[in-house]
């Protein structure tokens, strides 16, 4: 399939990353963060794909995508992207999943979270990109995201957008009800009570169990529930960090306090904009759904930095965010590669700031024009601000199952009971950690 | 199809002839025409069978008129705030560059060619199997049935990585041609062609020197037609409602068939940056299943007759 | 082709005409090959075979079929289902054919609206009637959130967990009540008027006429009918899996055994495991049915 002198291109990028050492390789790679110019043998094979021109599948389902591929084609005109929106998150890695099994009729370029990026990456169904001069550009992205595509030696996708966690809460209601913003989760359960004997119609927040939101919990209190060594994981979810969860969390279930309602459910767009949601603990990415979902509540909201576990820490995690990749079937990775670098990395990061999406590069992340928009939806906030802190305070060392995606999957077949029964979280969790321990080892991985 | 429509069929068409019966559906009636009299009591119990059918419905059209924002804030079935039926219809048909059109032109596509073509083969194979011997015909039936048996998930992976070798997948074959199977379809045909095509008819042709496929056209089609229709609208409804085939067969959205597309709308609440259009999956239900109820409406005394004739035998 | 044969030829015929059969046949039989026949066949192929993220595919024999058979949450998904099928399909097929024996009794006004109404149902793809439902059934928005204000009752949720399967059978029975009554219907109308006649000089009641006449006279459809719902009980897929977004605490990914098939398959990529399941789901599924359609037939005879 491919061209012999390609293969030659990219076995000397292969060496470049194997062989020699990784500072080497950046030396080379330091200017090519900004732009042209690259010394390594990958990064002149990317530009060579860029004059040639071709098409390349993209699937995503980010929305912001829409304007880089129309810059991005612009700007190279013998390129042509083909954007797909085939399913969000689950979906989609189920569609991935099939192609790589298939063979074919995959995408060049896929959309993964970071949760679902071991999986793919230890499938070998991702390409590393380190054969492209990929790792020079460790410093270009903020330490959280990177550590999720920096995985095992090799550096699978780039980050494309990144969700450290804030509390979003509504103003009119805390206003209404005289509470205060929280500042630990014991004050936020205190709030919480305070909410709902005063008005039974209204809750703190909602939650009927998911898995993204109480594995971020989790890493924020600085439990580490999963460790992985190579082929080798494990799973406990009575650490002290899982434990601080628990305990307080399943005082808000037992008593009622959150609203039963499904995120992403028309209830709940609807329970945002009428008072019956009073919070939101979750990540960055969340101001373009405001406004796009809960357009009549514009004014009513605030953002807040996330409740600590004990007072006085900063301690923050990421929830949600995600990736682009390379996949390992596409016969022009070259290309494909190049659109990574120009919507992750490139010009296509302040066409998706501008369209809303919260990004992962610290140049952005640190500049003053983006940490001093004032947001109208938040009456004015700078809330990027917040957003910029969280990201620096996310708890380091956090890691994910490499078969995250299944896990995830079944976490409310487990979990979900302490939502409608009386199971408790931490049973719940223990069911959990054993229905995926019990996954892992089928699929060949040693547990313990 | 339609060229080898025979002329009863035309007379009896909507609107006129008030019945087109087989000839086994012909004797009857007197039994209650000698007992005229109409029930309240009857009419009344019936009644909460047409409401708990209807209510639903009523619903869909209800939520129709409203705004995404009014939505959720009003009663269900009851009409509220602004009167958005055409606007919401109009925001359907054009949001997102017209895409709902090309999702309805698909799902006509998939029709035409999957539910044509199924009701095609199974006309072919039901007349092959009722009116003439040949070897392994006891077994078809059986197989077949025996493989509508097989949960559709089983064979999806199978047949998605099959699809996948011969390259059909994210194209329309890909839906199209697992669609050209139906066994209940075989099954109508089968009884209908025994019931409705005699042999003598058959014979007298034959020894006319007709050739078999010039018989089948011009005695056997004609005779079989309110079959046909009835095969033709299961299967219409089978490829319209179409889902599960689909979701695994298609990634590109543009080669999306309404369910999807509706299912699609509905999940991009769920995506960051993504925007609620809970009313346009509304009004776009209610625009899917007006082509459906309206040919159901229209064509109704050709494929109940046929049905009857389908349904005495086992 | 249509060129009329010689007469001199007619001895052959029966084999030609045997071979023109099978001509007319083979087109469908064709596809069925490609789109039943080659996945099964591949299904069973790999169920003998394990795929694991760590160590690849190795050849299993039946250690697929052992672990099924001592799967609690196949057993969990089965048992579901033939609750399901004890339950729904009996409430669904007696009111169909209480509507059907209704219509046929002329004793209706409106008979034409009301089957058409009652068959309208049917029209409506599963993906909209269980979003449909979905929104219905919604406590706090949907239309046990109007009952409950408006009567100043509290009705049970119908999404909690131990109501979803009854919500789950409603929105089944509204899909296909009409479906069953337009076979039964149908079958009622070609009774032959000659059984009809003799009841009538035996001085039959209308009660007497449907246990004497009716209801031995359609017991071929019923038997259709039921088998067909035999099976779509034993898949029972779409309506819990459209509606698990909404309810994700009382629909587990193993709720239906196809439910389990899908999630195995499509999200934990246990392809071979997923086959195991399925092929041993349709094998029940036939043993049931056949089963059923043994006993149904014996009865007539």
């Amino acid at each position: 399939m491919h061209v012999p002198a390609r293969r030659v291109v990219r076995g000397l990028g292969l060496l470049c990353a194997a062989a020699l050492s990784l500072t080497a390789c950046s030396s080379s790679g330091s200017t090519a963060a900004s732009g042209s110019g690259d010394a390594s043998a990958g990064a002149s094979a990317v530009q060579a794909a860029l004059a040639k021109g071709g098409t390349i599948t993209v699937w995503a389902w980010e929305p912001t995508l829409k304007q880089v591929v129309t810059d991005f084609e612009a700007k190279y005109p013998k390129v042509h992207v083909n954007l797909v929106n085939a399913g969000t998150g689950d979906k989609q890695y189920t569609a991935l999943q099939n192609a790589v099994s298939a063979g074919s009729g995959g995408p060049d370029v896929a959309q993964i979270e970071y949760y679902a990026l071991g999986q793919f990456a230890l499938g070998k169904s991702v390409q590393d990109l380190t054969q492209f001069g990929a790792a020079s550009l460790n410093g270009t992205f903020s330490p959280g995201p990177w550590s999720s595509v920096d995985i095992a030696g090799g550096v699978y996708a780039l980050p494309m957008d990144s969700g450290p966690m804030a509390l979003f809460y509504n103003k009119k209601v805390f206003d209404q009800y005289k509470l205060t913003v929280p500042s630990t989760w014991a004050e936020y359960l205190d709030d919480a009570r305070k909410l709902h004997a005063a008005n039974p119609n209204a809750y703190i927040t909602n939650d009927t169990g998911d898995a993204g939101f109480t594995t971020s919990l989790i890493w924020q209190a600085g439990g580490h529930p999963y460790k992985v060594d190579g082929t080798k994981v494990s799973v406990d979810f009575s650490d002290a960090g899982s434990t601080a969860f628990t305990s307080t969390w399943q005082q808000l279930v037992s008593g009622k306090l959150v609203a039963p309602i499904n995120s992403w459910s028309d209830q709940w767009y609807k329970g945002l904009g009428d008072g019956t949601i009073a919070t939101l603990a979750t990540g960055a990415w969340m101001p373009a759904n405001f406004v796009s979902g809960v357009p009549g509540a514009s004014g009513d909201w605030r953002v807040a930095p996330l409740p600590q576990w004990q007072a006085g820490q900063n301690a923050s995690a990421e929830n949600g965010g995600s990736s682009l990749a390379v996949m390992k079937a596409s016969a022009n990775q070259d290309l494909a590669y190049a659109f990574l670098k120009f919507a992750d990395a490139g010009p296509g990061v302040q066409d998706r700031i501008k369209g809303g999406a919260f990004p992962a590069t610290t140049a952005d992340l640190n500049s003053p024009a983006f940490l001093n928009t004032a947001f109208p939806y938040f009456g004015g906030q700078q809330a990027n601000q917040i957003f910029a802190q969280s990201a620096k305070n996310v708890v380091k060392g956090w890691q994910y199952l490499p078969f995250q995606v299944y896990a995830n999957s079944i976490f409310n077949d487990n979990v979900g009971k302490a939502y409608v029964s009386s199971t408790t979280l931490a049973q719940g969790l223990k069911n959990w950690q054993d229905a995926s321990l019990r996954y892992g080892s089928q699929q060949g991985f040693t547990t313990g | 199809m339609t060229a080898t429509t025979p002329a009863p069929t035309k007379t009896s068409g909507p609107g006129r002839s008030p019945r087109l019966r087989t000839a086994s559906s012909r004797p009857r009636r007197a039994y209650s025409v000698d007992r005229p009299r109409r029930s309240r009591t009857l009419t009344a119990l019936s009644s909460l069978i047409v409401l708990y059918t209807l209510v639903p419905l009523a619903w869909l059209v209800v939520s129709a008129t409203k705004t995404q924002a009014n939505l959720l804030g009003s009663p269900g079935l009851w009409f509220s705030g602004r009167f958005a039926l055409w606007d919401n219809i109009s925001q359907t048909l054009t949001y997102d560059h017209h895409v709902f059109l090309r999702w309805l032109l698909n799902t006509l596509l998939y029709v035409v060619l999957g539910a044509g073509g199924a009701t095609l083969l199974a006309v072919l194979a039901g007349y092959g199997l009722a009116k003439f011997d040949f070897r392994g015909k006891k077994t078809v039936f059986a197989v077949v049935i025996g493989a509508v048996a097989v949960p559709a998930t089983a064979l999806a992976v199978p047949t998605f990585l099959m699809f996948s070798t011969m390259g059909l997948t994210n194209t329309p074959w890909a839906v199209i041609i697992p669609s050209l199977v139906s066994p209940f379809g075989l099954y109508l045909m089968w009884v209908f062609a025994s019931e409705a095509v005699p042999a003598e008819l058959l014979e007298a042709a034959r020894v006319d020197g007709s050739g078999e496929v010039r018989t089948f056209f011009t005695i056997a089609l004609p005779l079989l037609s309110p079959g046909i229709v009835t095969v033709l609208l299961f299967t219409v409804v089978a490829t319209w409602n179409n889902y599960f085939l689909p979701l695994i067969m298609i990634k590109d959205p543009n080669w999306y068939p309404l369910t999807l597309g509706l299912n699609a709308w509905n999940a991009q609440a769920a995506t960051a940056g993504g925007q609620p259009v809970f009313n346009l999956v509304i009004t776009g239900s209610l625009l899917t299943i007006v082509p459906l109820v309206a040919a159901f409406l229209l064509l109704q005394r050709y494929w109940q007759s046929g049905l009857a004739a389908g349904s005495v035998k086992e | 082709m249509t060129v009329a044969d010689p007469p001199a030829r007619s001895r052959p015929r029966r084999s030609a005409r045997g071979w023109a059969g099978f001509g007319f046949t083979a087109p469908f039989l064709a596809v069925f090959a490609l789109v039943f026949l080659a996945p099964i066949a591949y299904s069973i192929y790999l169920s003998l075979f394990q795929d694991r993220l760590i160590g690849g595919t190795t050849f299993v024999g039946i250690a697929n079929y052992r672990q099924a058979i001592a799967d609690p949450q196949f057993w969990d998904g089965l048992g579901r289902v033939a609750l399901f099928l004890a339950v729904q399909v009996p409430v669904m097929l007696g009111i169909a054919l209480l509507v059907a024996l209704a219509l046929d009794s002329g004793r209706l006004y409106g008979r034409d609206f009301f089957r058409i109404t009652v068959f309208l149902p049917y029209a409506v793809p599963a993906v909209v009637a269980t979003l449909m439902w979905g929104f219905m059934y919604g406590t706090r928005f949907g239309l046990v959130a109007d009952l409950n204000h408006a009567f100043g009752v509290t009705l049970p949720d119908p999404l909690s967990p131990h109501l979803i399967l009854a919500s789950i059978g409603n929105i089944v029975t509204w899909e296909f009540i009409g479906y069953n009554m337009l076979i039964f219907y149908s079958a009622l109308r070609v009774i032959p008027h000659s059984l009809y006649e003799a009841a009538a000089i035996d001085g039959a009641g209308q009660w007497r006429i449907v246990a004497a006449v009716k209801l031995p006279a359609i017991r071929g459809a019923v038997v259709i009918a039921t088998i067909f719902s035999i099976i779509g009980s034993f898949q029972l897929f779409n309506e819990p899996s459209i509606l698990r977004p909404l309810v994700p605490d009382s629909v587990t990914t193993s709720y239906t055994p196809n439910l389990y098939t899908y999630s195995l398959a499509f999200s934990g990529q246990q392809e071979d495991y997923a086959a195991t399941v399925a092929i041993i789901m349709g094998v029940l599924t036939m043993i049931v049915a056949y089963a059923f359609q043994l006993r149904g037939m014996r009865k007539e005879a």
